[in-house]
């Protein structure tokens, strides 16, 4: 594995692989010197050109965490507002003799693009609607730690699918490790042809949580409201929100993700967020882990 | 001079002739086939094993001059279609400025009769600036040389408008070159939407944005009686609509491009921006349709809309990479695949490149007449090749078939009796 641009390109055993390599990452995180030389003279830039907060600082802790240098650069600073191209700047980074780029962009096919043009491995932390495939590592890493294996589990996914790379990642990884995907959301948001990805399109929040083991609420955007995709928040929240009505039509057991930031009483109701079945911080604290293990895994660890 | 041209294949879809013979011209007009001029010939090109067949019209040529010209120019765009095979092509309207009076029509065609190497038209813009609000004066426009007036680039969205211009059209009597795009269901989409839409992420255009838009023009077209031809013919709906208008009674025409003819959308999937035009590339079932309609001459001709853009146009996001790929030099190998794949005889293929874009237009070009113009093309049908950046006659190198295996490729190209394209050798300008 030479980049990590999707989880569409990777074998189970590549999945398998990143998932044992950061359970032996989660430990170094639970030290009180947190941090390792196994990385160290090591440069990692972070380009984020489009805004991040969560998935930023994990990439730069879990650098760190490793004795890496990591150095962030995002849009606004950046040479782009002078009209550089992205290839431009990719090189340029390059040329510093950077180890590895991790790169954020809102558009489809910018991290492939830039893979194709620069000669260091370059790592996807979200392109546009694509894939964020370390959301899906880590989600999956989550699940695992609860449920033990994912092998004819029933994974759920609500929300906007057609406009979530976290689901396009999710639904690869989920079904790559032996779970049956079931998607769900407004039809305005279910993306024509979703069966391609290979997952099963409900119509109703009943239908996708029917014996689910777990629950993945996406964040639901009010900026889709302008696009005319959905009439309001609350008749979403009605009628594909999640709340402890609606998680008992789950398996008993089902544990509930959400790649964050939560809008808490819209997708997802406060009295579910903070209670036993979410996972939702234990996915924040297990991001580190999985991104590290990238980290090492790309720039020649274990090789 | 006369030139005798012995033993080839003659491919003359105008005539239905498809034998071997010889051809003979002389200061610039073709004087005879198959017949008996050849003895006095000053000239004799061997051509055994090589096809001979009318030089191919293109009605769908963005040359970027005015304007543009890094992109290409007059002079480039008019030699990648003598190598290509094309000796009449009719140059679109976008330019900058816009080809929307009869001083830029005038300047087209001139600088095409200095620095041209085939025959250039020019399409005139149908509405003002390609605004699509008022419409261009269209008989000033056709007098300076205009043989159709189109928006291409820009669909004109307001019915009523798009009914006015086929209305007053008619009278001009030139067909209106409708780009039939809906830019409100196409959205912010980039590619056609669909399994590979989704699974890449790109905001997805459906086939629908196009077939209402194909719909509606067609039936402006029976309320107006205006000549309406349909550009670069994507989903498998418009060819059916496009059937039934034909079927009717209609003056309704229309063209399909070689990508359309020859891929489809899973290329999309390695975010390469070669791959990325309006319409978008669409399904295996869409392009099955657009050969079948092309094979049945529901679709009238082949049109190249080659649409040349600088390195840094394409080499860019996915997103924010120009619409639009070259095509002159490729769209006879593509033909000649479907003539392989047997989906068409030769004579229909090449029909769909001389006579039936000819046709469309009304234009006096693509035949092997006696006293017609020696506007000509001698193509070896068994050549491999492979486009490359390099090997491109066009000043720009957004082809979507780089690297693709052809088989196919034009040995000369001559215009008015003039060798405006050699194969493998420096042509005089």
């Amino acid at each position: 594995m030479r980049h990590l641009l999707g989880i569409e390109d990777l074998s189970r055993e590549q999945i398998e692989r990143i998932l044992t390599t950061a359970d032996a990452m989660l430990e170094i995180s639970q030290r009180e010197i947190k941090r390792v030389p196994t990385l160290r003279g090591r440069t990692v830039i972070n380009v984020f050109l489009e805004s991040s907060t969560r998935t930023r600082v994990s990439f730069e802790i879990a650098a760190k965490r490793l004795s890496a240098d990591a150095i962030n650069v995002s849009s606004a600073g950046s040479s782009l507002a002078k009209a550089e191209t992205l290839t431009d700047m990719a090189l340029n980074l390059a040329a510093m003799n950077a180890d590895l780029l991790v790169v954020r962009d809102r558009t489809a096919g910018v991290p492939q693009m830039l893979s194709e043009r620069v000669g260091v491995p370059v790592v996807n932390a979200g392109d546009g609607c694509h894939e964020h495939p370390t959301q899906a590592l880590l989600d999956a890493f989550t699940a695992l730690q609860s449920l033990g294996s994912l092998e004819g589990r029933v994974v759920a996914i609500v929300g906007d699918i057609a406009h979530s790379r976290v689901a396009r990642s999710d639904i690869y990884a989920f079904t790559k490790l032996g779970a049956e995907v079931r998607v769900a959301g407004p039809a305005s948001m279910i993306p024509l042809e979703v069966e391609a990805l290979g997952v099963k399109s409900c119509r109703t929040i009943e239908e996708a949580f029917a014996g689910a083991d777990v629950i993945v609420m996406l964040r639901i955007q009010r900026e889709r409201i302008e696009g005319a995709l959905f009439p309001s928040l609350r008749e979403y929240s009605q009628t594909f929100g999640l709340d402890s009505a609606t998680l008992r039509l789950a398996h008993p057991g089902a544990i509930v993700l959400h790649p964050g930031p939560i809008n808490r009483g819209v997708e997802i109701s406060p009295e579910v967020a903070d209670a036993e079945p979410s996972r939702i911080l234990d996915q924040v604290t297990n991001g580190v882990a999985v991104r590290m293990a990238v980290l090492y895994l790309l720039t020649g660890g274990g090789s | 001079m006369s030139v005798l041209i012995r033993g080839a294949r003659v491919l003359d879809p105008a005539a239905g002739r498809d034998e071997i013979a010889d051809l003979v011209f002389e200061d610039g007009r073709i004087v005879d086939v198959g017949g008996s001029a050849a003895a006095g010939a000053k000239q004799v090109i061997e051509a055994q094993g090589l096809w001979l067949a009318p030089g191919f019209v293109d009605l769908h040529t963005h040359l970027r001059e005015p304007g543009q010209e890094y992109k290409e120019d007059i002079e480039s765009g008019t030699r990648a279609a003598a190598a290509g095979g094309f000796t009449t092509i009719c140059c679109m309207a976008n330019t900058d400025p816009v080809n929307d009076t009869p001083a830029v029509t005038e300047h087209i065609l001139r600088r095409a009769g200095q620095a041209g190497r085939v025959r250039v038209h020019a399409i005139a813009a149908a509405t003002q600036g390609l605004r699509g609000e008022i419409m261009s004066e269209m008989v000033g426009l056709r007098d300076a040389g205009a043989v159709a007036f189109s928006d291409d680039g820009q669909p004109i969205m307001n019915a009523g408008v798009m009914r006015r211009v086929l209305e007053y059209s008619r009278g001009v009597d030139r067909p209106v070159v409708a780009h039939c795009e809906d830019l409100d269901l196409k959205a912010d989409g980039v590619v056609h939407e669909g399994a590979h839409s989704t699974c890449c992420g790109l905001a997805g255009s459906p086939a629908e944005a196009e077939t209402v838009m194909v719909a509606r023009d067609i039936e402006l077209a029976r309320l107006t009686g205006g000549r309406l031809h349909v550009a670069h013919v994507s989903a498998a709906r418009s060819v059916e609509l496009i059937r039934e208008a034909k079927d009717a009674g209609l003056r309704v025409t229309a063209e399909v491009t070689p990508h359309h003819l020859a891929l489809t959308d899973e290329v999309i999937r390695g975010y390469d921006t070669n791959k990325k035009m309006a319409p978008p590339l669409r399904t295996s079932a869409d392009r099955e349709a657009l050969v079948q309609g092309l094979a049945d001459g529901t679709l009238d001709c082949i049109a190249t809309d080659h649409a040349p853009h600088a390195v840094f146009e394409k080499d860019v996001e996915f997103t924010a990479a120009a619409y639009g790929v070259v095509g002159l030099e490729t769209a006879l190998p593509i033909a000649l695949e479907l003539v392989r794949e047997e989906r068409m005889s030769a004579l229909d293929a090449l029909e769909r490149l001389t006579s039936g874009p000819a046709r469309a237009f009304g234009l006096q070009a693509g035949t092997l007449e006696p006293g017609s113009p020696a506007d000509l093309v001698l193509i070896d049908p068994e050549r491999g090749w492979k486009p490359s950046p390099d090997s491109l006659a066009s000043r720009s190198r957004n082809s979507a078939f780089l690297e693709r295996e052809m088989v196919g490729g034009v040995v000369r190209t001559w215009v008015d009796g003039r060798l405006a394209f050699a194969f493998g050798e420096e042509t005089p300008g």
